[in-house]
């Protein structure tokens, strides 16, 4: 039972990164472009489908909260600063969707807390993992790191390294979605972007191996492990091709790939500690009536999210090229 | 134990909540009007229902849009501030909302977009679809709302096993008399908002004489749908009073002004109570046995006073109090508001009597104010608890969180949401102010143009035009 929630609460959290990461991106590349037309092609290219994809955030933090309350109230006392800047992050962008098209004069406030709110939620994002993967200072169980006990280098390089993520996952999509200009444009910055984040996971595995002796033995010991690792590089390579021959929707599955092998890679990094090296999945797993009560909305409500999602994603399939998305 | 940050923490918890619940309770009446609307086009094909309906729709859209990032907050809040809580409570609160999250909120974001955004690409049948599923969604997700706060408010169900509530019993959880009463009074309270927004809006262009038959659908449909729904809704309300008089006796003293043991007791209307001296100043009170009466729908009950409670489980008397009264006031003037409007509908003088007009168009604030005083009352009523009678607000908090950080987050919410709020509801009013048939300004919005020429050209094509009748 207690696995059965490890993996969707794997699954959420993948499918956040991937479809928020999506929006997040498009949110942070909208900052670089300017002309109405193209900020308002590059809005239509996510604003059907951005409120489900954040809908994932809440669904992780609840089966956090459902299934490893001690996870959750640990983690979310603990980073408490990043994450209350996050939300302030995803309000304003969220806004921005349907406010900026309520007014011409002030528009740009709204395209400005459109762009910043991405990048701030993303950086925010990338620096609560970052901080995890450093070791969270805990003493009696309880966080002992002060008020900005995570804001260390090596966290600021992770929201960097998100950033550069999310960015290239939103460069996709927009190749995806787009055409003429914007795609040929977003096909420029995926170069740079696919580089950076490349350059950006090989170090930060390095150093993660380097710093935790426990990772760099577990992975000595179990090389098959290395399996995820050399997914990612596949797909990199794969993405290279595609990037060179001007495909427009290989480049998506690839990123999205690139992603999965590094979530997976991390994971079992520090399997099986939820914090690492503190708290362990069995420790914080809720009592088995509440995991058993849950148990129905993991296995018939939570397909039925899946659904929705495909349905979301398959009315709005296809390039956009109509006049008027927005009504 | 940092007293200020405690104290901070629960300033931004009532705060974001406050300006949270403002939009649910909007957009779940507004929901289910849209899916009304939309049926009533299927069935009568009768254009103006769709004028109505994309009218309303722009401003459920920026409704909708505020409640969802409001709301995501509260989906951390319980971890940020109240990491004690969150910790003992996880076990039953956790599941209950991640039900929540999985019945309602994907697929209110699913079919909103379509909603939004997906009426060229989907069958008829399939729109009118997304508009029930949307009204679903938020059905669902109120009720798993009012299971989890009325679980806060009468815990039941669980044991205490190494310092946390484990479940034992989730039928009690879910199915008790609490809940379904809860339940009703908040989604009839959101359809009554939902009700006198519509009908305000009408009445609104009726005195300006314009959209005539949109204005007649929404001053008619508003004010009827709340003329049923009021005395059902006080009906609910009356069974809520039993729920606290039976379960929590501290916020009903509170809320009644009781400071004596009373059998029969008598009914406090008005008073100011004065905690210090323990009594009620310029007090017009019913005689007994009407206290006794209301509260237990009896003539010879005995009903608690707040000297029988040791007062560090009294709640804060005076807001209770309050905004209990403010929140029936309400409720009494929307049901006369509601009746009168309706009979004077049937005798087709409706649209000549300027004084109910008016009385309507203004009367759109009263379903809010009814709404945040109801949950004032409720939730101020159980402090000093968090969970009723079990868990402490003061024992609930993050112990390491500072000052400092309390301080940093608050400032950050109340600037943040003010200035969402204040372009919100200036953006709603704007679109009311057009108008169903009018734009807030001219300009064709593009995605993208097949032709990469136009692209270059756009700004030369469509110019930043004149802003009639956006008057920013």
């Amino acid at each position: 039972m207690v696995m059965f929630w490890v993996l969707l609460l794997a699954i959420s959290i993948l499918l956040y990164v991937l479809l928020d990461g999506v929006d997040l991106g498009v949110g942070m590349l909208f900052g670089l472009t300017n002309g109405e037309v193209r900020r308002g092609a590059m809005l239509s290219a996510v604003a059907p489908i951005w409120d489900g994809n954040e809908t994932w955030l809440v669904v992780t933090a609840v089966i956090l909260w459902g299934a490893f309350p001690v996870v959750y109230a640990t983690l979310l006392s603990a980073f408490y600063l990043p994450l209350i800047v996050m939300l302030l992050g995803l309000i304003l962008r969220g806004v921005a969707f349907e406010f900026r098209y309520k007014t011409q004069r002030l528009r740009w406030i709204w395209d400005l807390s459109f762009a910043g709110g991405s990048l701030v939620a993303t950086f925010m994002q990338g620096v609560t993992v970052g901080a995890l993967v450093e070791g969270l200072q805990v003493t009696n169980g309880q966080y002992s790191g002060g008020d900005f006990g995570w804001f260390t280098p090596f966290a600021a390089l992770c929201g960097i390294g998100l950033c550069l993520g999310y960015a290239l996952l939103g460069a996709c999509w927009l190749v995806k979605k787009c055409d003429a200009e914007i795609r040929d444009n977003a096909h420029r910055q995926i170069r740079i972007l696919a580089v950076s984040v490349m350059v950006f996971l090989v170090v930060v595995f390095v150093y993660a191996l380097a710093e935790h002796l426990p990772i760099l033995h577990r992975w000595i010991d179990r090389p098959y492990l290395f399996v995820f690792p050399a997914i990612g590089a596949v797909a990199a390579i794969v993405l290279a091709l595609s990037i060179l021959r001007h495909n427009d929707h290989w480049p998506f599955y690839m990123v999205a790939l690139i992603f999965v092998s590094a979530f997976g890679t991390l994971a079992l990094s520090f399997w099986p500690y939820m914090i690492p090296f503190v708290i362990t999945i069995d420790q914080a797993a809720a009592p088995q009536s509440s995991l058993m009560f849950m148990f129905w909305g993991g296995v018939v409500v939570f397909p039925l999210m899946l659904l929705y999602t495909l349905i979301s994603y398959s009315v709005f399939r296809g390039k956009i090229r109509t006049t008027a998305m927005h009504y | 134990m940092d007293m200020t940050a405690l104290l901070l923490s629960r300033i931004q918890f009532a705060f974001t909540i406050t300006f949270h619940i403002i939009f649910p309770s909007f957009t779940i009446g507004l929901a289910a009007w849209l899916t009304v609307l939309e049926a009533l086009r299927l069935a009568t094909g009768r254009p103006v229902y769709r004028v109505v309906f994309d009218f309303w729709l722009k401003i459920f859209g920026v409704a909708f849009g505020l409640g969802v990032v409001s709301g995501i907050v509260m989906a951390f809040q319980f971890g940020t501030n109240w990491s004690v809580l969150s910790k003992m409570s996880g076990p039953i609160q956790g599941p209950l909302l991640m039900y929540e999250t999985f019945t309602a909120f994907m697929l209110e974001a699913t079919f909103f977009g379509v909603l939004i955004f997906g009426r060229s690409r989907v069958p008829p049948w399939f729109y009118l679809f997304s508009t029930a599923m949307v009204a679903l969604g938020t059905t669902f997700s109120a009720f798993w709302i009012m299971v989890n706060n009325s679980w806060m408010q009468v815990p039941s169900g669980y044991v205490m096993e190494n310092g946390a509530f484990v479940p034992n019993d989730w039928t009690k959880i879910i199915f008790n008399s609490v809940v379904w009463s809860r339940f009703p009074h908040m989604l009839l309270a959101s359809y009554l908002t939902g009700a006198f927004c519509v009908a305000a809006t009408g009445a609104w262009y009726v005195l300006r004489k314009e959209y005539h038959a949109e204005s007649r659908i929404m001053l008619r449909m508003g004010l009827g749908l709340a003329a049923v729904l009021m005395p059902i809704q006080l009906f609910f309300g009356h069974l809520n009073g039993g729920y606290v008089n039976t379960y929590q006796p501290s916020k009903m003293a509170a809320i009644e002004g009781r400071w004596n043991d009373e059998k029969p007791a008598g009914e406090v209307l008005f008073a100011w109570p004065d905690v210090e001296s323990r009594r009620n100043l310029f007090a017009i009170t019913l005689p007994p046995p009407f206290g006794s009466l209301i509260d237990s729908d009896s003539l010879t009950a005995a009903e608690t006073g707040l000297n029988s409670i040791p007062p560090e489980n009294w709640p804060p008397v005076v807001i209770p109090f309050f905004s209990f009264r403010i929140m029936v006031g309400c409720g009494m003037v929307m049901l006369g508001l509601a009746w009168l409007g309706t009979y004077l509908s049937f005798k087709q003088r409706l649209e000549r009597n300027r004084l109910l007009l008016w009385s309507t168009f203004l009367s759109f604030p009263l379903p809010f104010v009814a709404i945040l005083t109801g949950w004032f009352t409720a939730e101020v009523g159980r402090q000093p608890w968090v969970v009723y009678g079990v868990l402490r607000t003061a024992d609930a908090m993050t112990p390491f969180l500072t000052t400092r950080e309390a301080t940093i987050s608050l400032v950050i919410f109340c600037a943040v949401y003010a200035f969402i709020f204040a372009f919100g509801t200036f953006y709603i009013y704007r679109l009311i102010r057009t108008g169903p048939g009018g734009k807030l300004f001219e300009t064709p919005r593009l995605a993208v143009p097949s032709r990469p020429m136009s692209l270059a050209n756009a700004d030369h094509i469509f110019p930043e035009r004149s802003h009639a009748g956006a008057g920013e």
